[in-house]
């Protein structure tokens, strides 16, 4: 099993992520540079987290247009999983690969903290280690995770199963105060609706080792090993 | 018709003396361009002229030292073929002006300065201090600053993962912004700014050039009147975005065998790069400046040399590799220029379209800048504060929920969940701790950094103070387990021309070194940030002191959370009960005053290499020094750190407020499940080890009081800064 | 030839900014402020003479990348 890491300028957490996939699925990534035009072969698309261009304009935006991006779409809509963490959840959406839109914290804080998140879906490649409905920690990191839908988009994604990870208090209740950033519906992560796309705010490559404080991150990477593999 | 008449010469901030000289050095009148480069190049920012008498005296040497000062950061050896690199600089002037970019521009500075070096910058800190709460700035400055320190530092993906933040009225007119980065090298792969090698290019890199922050260098060494803050055209914004790209391609420059002597552009940008580099190689340097990327039209000889615009970088490379180097300057869509040559004139020649547009002897403005013996005052001593002296007003419990929730000891969370302190993922332990922990990528090894100053102890009495500021440096690291390896400091001072404020300069200097000295515990860089002053009005003396210590193994630290009920906490070091400028002091009987805390240096290294012992015999894993607000207020600090509680014995004679709230140095707290070895421990090395009390429970009850339950005092410690920031502007 | 265009947000969508902006506003005393959105403005510099080439040129910016029509609503200003 051998996944690809999509390097922009700017982005900063693809080392991190290059090494939790060494640690959790014993390969080394490749890393491919945004002004690539084609992929290697491979079972996995990670976009990264950072400040892809500066995270100018608009989060995501400019990165969504990088060359790359091309192969990434056709090779999405081809059946290749993608992972997006936090920037690169940000250039899912941008690139139109999952609906709504991520806006500005709602207290226009960047938040870098651990957060509980609520499974709410263990129908998918990237949690099927974890219980429906268990209660996770994983760190944030971020500017704008202010997830955004309009009505009928949210209906929509919680009536397919699309939302993956909501933000909730140490007890799993997604209240208002655990909504750290003030997404609609606590939502943490979604998945598109061929369950193969999956972007999330959160950082699991923060958390993949007892140093860390925390190994759910870890989870994540191993459910893909298992359904990959 | 001299274009230079006394009020240009005035306005670049030349006496008349160092005009003279001027005269002397050139032979003749300079011209407007030449002039500026005297100016900035002995600016106090960038010469040291009132400090460098003074920075001399400090110690510099271990035989871990790779580079102490004079580089673009200092460099230790941690073993294995690494070195860590780092420094602490201000910006403090250009934070008050505007908030966000001051402290955004410092923070990508100072992180240039660090992988100029060829380190990859692994932490940041920063080490704040704003005016009163109630000042009707306050509020504002301290959002903008953290802002910017986070808007950069976050998106150069490098975690800020410490610091300190201080609050009292002097700052009111001059905030300080201190910004330390560490990085990671190869010993063998470390890079320095002396040019070599006759005729090889000169070459510029990173963000074209444009009219930002001229004069910036003069501004952060001239007092502030209220008219500064009209200055804002030389505020200098950053583009951290464009930062991270210079590091990724000065790092895979570095990789190759291309670069012979590399300098960041900083204050006083080209012009003090060049000369640096220049001066420190013995060589000339031919600038050809119109070839300088720029960024706005009709920029002249005086505003290119001058200019501060922001992430650029100078070089000297191989002859023949300006094309190799190039393509990976083109990859990461970075400005590659070359701009001049070295000539072995020992004059820097500035050439523009063609004609000379300035022509400077180079050792006299760099090496032989004015180096002045300022008068000083030593600052008279303070009687020490008899605690029989002081009455008890309230509960004890009531007094440590009043300072747990004070702007002097409450919960910096606020200002630490706008930075990143997690990416790299090698953030071992996180911010709100003693030291900060920080694993070297791919090894069991952590860096442990802090920075750390009590500015109030060295009003009192700078001597004790600066030493104070080193002791708890090194006893912060101590207490995650770290060896103390080295230190950079930040000297942050008033008016130096003012005996009274060079009494202090020098009084810290003494200090340091001793602590330096008995500590072993060199300083390896530093900066220093005089005429911190508004309306004639000093700020409190304050070098911030960023000190850097090594654990061998991760896996054997300790952190200041209580981690089981059944332990026994134990304090180590001896209580003497100072109470003279004790946060206690000033809060419950509104008193700044008295002698400072003594330090016993000797006292202070037996008591940090026992407690690093039993760190890494893994005896310990819960430890925490005592500085601030004294005992109890770092027992609480280890309490809602871990969510345990504590019962506290109190001691059978004497005053319970010096006990509880003295703030004596040289002291720690454990936790531990087996106090007799930590006990003999204590004997057998000459320290003085009592048991305090017990882990467990809810809450912290003092012996003879009612229990204070952990859920309100949180309340009022981490409430207190949140509560601040939300209230409406004014 | 300059093109300015206004991207904004949609009405509906929460402004956290511009609510912001507008709490500031009311703590400075400027009480008649009833509601602020923020938005942005750029300008580009065209080197085209056609006026209506020119706005279908920025139009396909707009919808490609300066605008998040998700979220965003944008007006374009062609000035000869």
């Amino acid at each position: 099993m051998k996944a690809a890491v999509i390097v922009f300028p700017g982005s900063n957490c693809d080392r991190d992520v290059q090494v939790a996939l060494q640690n959790r699925m014993g390969t080394a990534p490749h890393m491919v540079w945004h002004r690539e035009t084609t992929l290697p072969k491979t079972d996995l698309i990670v976009l990264p987290g950072g400040f892809s261009y500066g995270d100018y304009l608009r989060c995501g935006a400019m990165a969504a247009n990088s060359p790359i991006m091309r192969a990434v779409i056709a090779a999405a809509q081809a059946g290749t999983p993608v992972l997006g963490i936090c920037n690169g959840f940000q250039i899912l959406i941008e690139a139109g690969l999952l609906p709504g839109a991520l806006m500005r914290n709602r207290n226009l804080k960047f938040i870098c903290k651990d957060v509980h998140l609520r499974v709410e879906t263990t129908d998918s490649i990237f949690t099927n280690r974890f219980n429906n409905g268990e209660i996770i920690k994983i760190p944030v990191a971020h500017h704008d995770g202010n997830y955004f839908a309009d009505d009928e988009t949210v209906k929509r994604l919680k009536g397919e199963g699309q939302i993956v990870l909501r933000y909730c208090d140490n007890e799993g209740e997604t209240t208002d105060v655990a909504n750290i950033n003030g997404s609609a519906s606590n939502i943490a992560g979604i998945i598109n609706e061929e369950r193969r796309i999956f972007g999330l705010m959160p950082h699991p490559e923060r958390v993949i080792e007892p140093l860390h404080r925390g190994t759910h991150g870890a989870m994540i990477f191993d459910s893909l090993m298992e359904a990959l593999a | 018709m001299s274009e230079i008449t006394p009020d240009v010469i005035k306005s670049h901030g030349l006496t008349d003396d160092e005009y003279k000289l001027v005269l002397d050095i050139m032979g003749r009148e300079p011209n407007l361009t030449e002039l500026g480069i005297f100016s900035v190049m002995w600016s106090e920012h960038c010469s040291y002229k009132s400090s460098k008498k003074w920075l001399k005296t400090l110690p510099t040497k271990a035989p871990w030292v790779i580079q102490g000062p004079g580089e673009n950061a200092g460099v230790i050896d941690i073993g294995d073929g690494q070195a860590a690199i780092f420094k602490m600089e201000s910006h403090n002037h250009p934070s008050f002006i505007e908030p966000y970019q001051g402290a955004a521009t410092g923070v990508g500075g100072i992180m240039r300065d660090v992988f100029t070096m060829g380190a990859r910058p692994i932490a940041n800190l920063n080490a704040l201090r704003f005016g009163a709460p109630e000042h009707p700035k306050t509020r504002h400055l301290l959002s903008g600053v953290v802002e910017g320190i986070g808007g950069y530092g976050n998106c150069m993906g490098v975690p800020t993962v410490g610091g300190e933040t201080n609050f009292h009225p002097s700052y009111n007119g001059n905030i300080l912004v201190n910004a330390m980065t560490v990085g990671l090298a190869d010993t063998n792969n470390i890079f320095y700014s002396a040019a070599a090698g006759i005729g090889n290019p000169v070459v510029y890199v990173g963000s074209k050039t444009g009219r930002d922050g001229i004069h910036g260098a003069t501004m952060a060494s001239a007092e502030f009147d209220d008219a500064s803050a009209d200055k804002r055209p030389t505020v200098q914004v950053g583009d951290p975005f464009t930062e991270k790209l210079l590091l990724e391609a000065c790092l895979e420059l570095m990789a190759t065998d291309m670069i012979v002597a590399i300098q960041d552009m900083g204050a006083a940008g080209l012009t003090s790069s060049s000369f640096e580099m220049a001066s420190k190689g013995g060589v000339g340097v031919e600038l050809w400046l119109d070839k300088v990327p720029m960024r706005e039209e009709g920029m002249t000889p005086y505003e290119l040399m001058l200019s501060e615009s922001q992430e650029r970088m100078l070089m000297v490379l191989k002859p023949g590799c300006e094309e190799a180097a190039k393509a990976i300057f083109d990859k990461w869509e970075l400005d590659f220029a070359v701009i001049g040559k070295l000539t072995d004139s020992k004059r820097m020649t500035l050439m523009w379209h063609g004609d000379v547009a300035g022509d400077l002897p180079i050792d006299p403005l760099a090496e032989a800048s004015p180096e002045y013996d300022r008068p000083w005052e030593e600052t008279p001593k303070q009687d020490r504060i008899s605690a029989d002296s002081i009455e008890q007003k309230m509960p004890h419990s009531e007094a440590l929920k009043t300072l747990m929730g004070s702007a002097d000891l409450s919960s910096r969370r606020w200002i630490w969940e706008q930075y990143d302190h997690m990416v790299m993922a090698d953030t071992v332990v996180r911010p709100g701790g003693d030291a900060a922990v920080v694993r070297v990528h791919d090894t069991r090894k952590g860096l442990a950094v802090t920075t750390d100053c009590t500015p109030r102890y060295v009003k009192a009495d700078p001597v004790q103070g600066g030493m104070q500021a080193v002791a708890e440096a090194y006893r912060n690291l101590t207490a995650v387990g770290a060896t103390p390896l080295a230190i950079t400091d930040n000297m942050n001072f008033g008016n130096p021309e003012r005996p009274r404020i060079m009494g202090q300069f020098v009084g810290a200097c003494k200090g340091i070194a001793e602590a330096c000295i008995a500590l072993d515990f060199p300083v390896v860089s530093g900066n220093v940030s005089l005429y911190n002053e508004t309306n004639g009005e000093g700020i409190l003396p304050t070098p911030a002191i960023g000190g850097v210590g090594m654990l061998p193994d991760v896996g054997r630290m300790a952190t200041i959370a209580l981690k089981r009920k059944d332990s026994v906490l134990v304090m180590l070091g001896s209580p003497t009960g100072e109470l003279g400028q004790s946060v206690y002091l000033k809060n419950i009987e509104c008193r700044e005053e008295g002698a400072p805390p003594p330090v016993d240096l000797n006292s202070e290294k037996r008591v940090g290499t026992l407690v690093r012992g039993l760190i890494n015999a893994n005896v310990v894993r819960t430890c925490h020094d005592i500085s601030d607000g004294g005992l109890l207020v770092a027992v609480a600090e280890m309490c809602l750190a871990g969510n345990i509680g504590a019962d506290l014995h109190m001691p059978e004679s004497g005053s319970e407020i010096a006990w509880l709230f003295g703030e004596d140095q040289g002291r720690y707290i454990v936790a531990t499940r087996d106090p007799d070895s930590v006990t003999n421990a204590a004997a057998n090395a000459n320290v003085h080890a009592v048991i305090i009390g017990n882990a467990g429970g809810t809450a912290i009850t003092i012996e003879g009081e009612d229990p204070l339950e952990l859920d309100e005092l949180r309340k009022a410690h981490e409430g207190w800064m949140p509560n601040y920031m939300a209230a409406p502007l004014n | 030839m300059k093109a300015r265009v206004h991207v904004t947000l949609k009405n509906g969508v929460l402004d956290p900014q511009g609510k912001a902006v507008h709490h500031a506003l009311q703590g400075l005393g400027f009480a008649g402020v009833e509601d602020v959105r923020q938005g942005k403005f750029i300008e580009l510099e065209l080197d085209g003479t056609d006026v209506e080439k020119a706005r279908n040129d920025v139009t396909e910016m707009c919808e490609k990348l300066l605008a998040n029509t998700v979220i965003e609503n944008y007006d374009i200003d062609i000035v000869a």
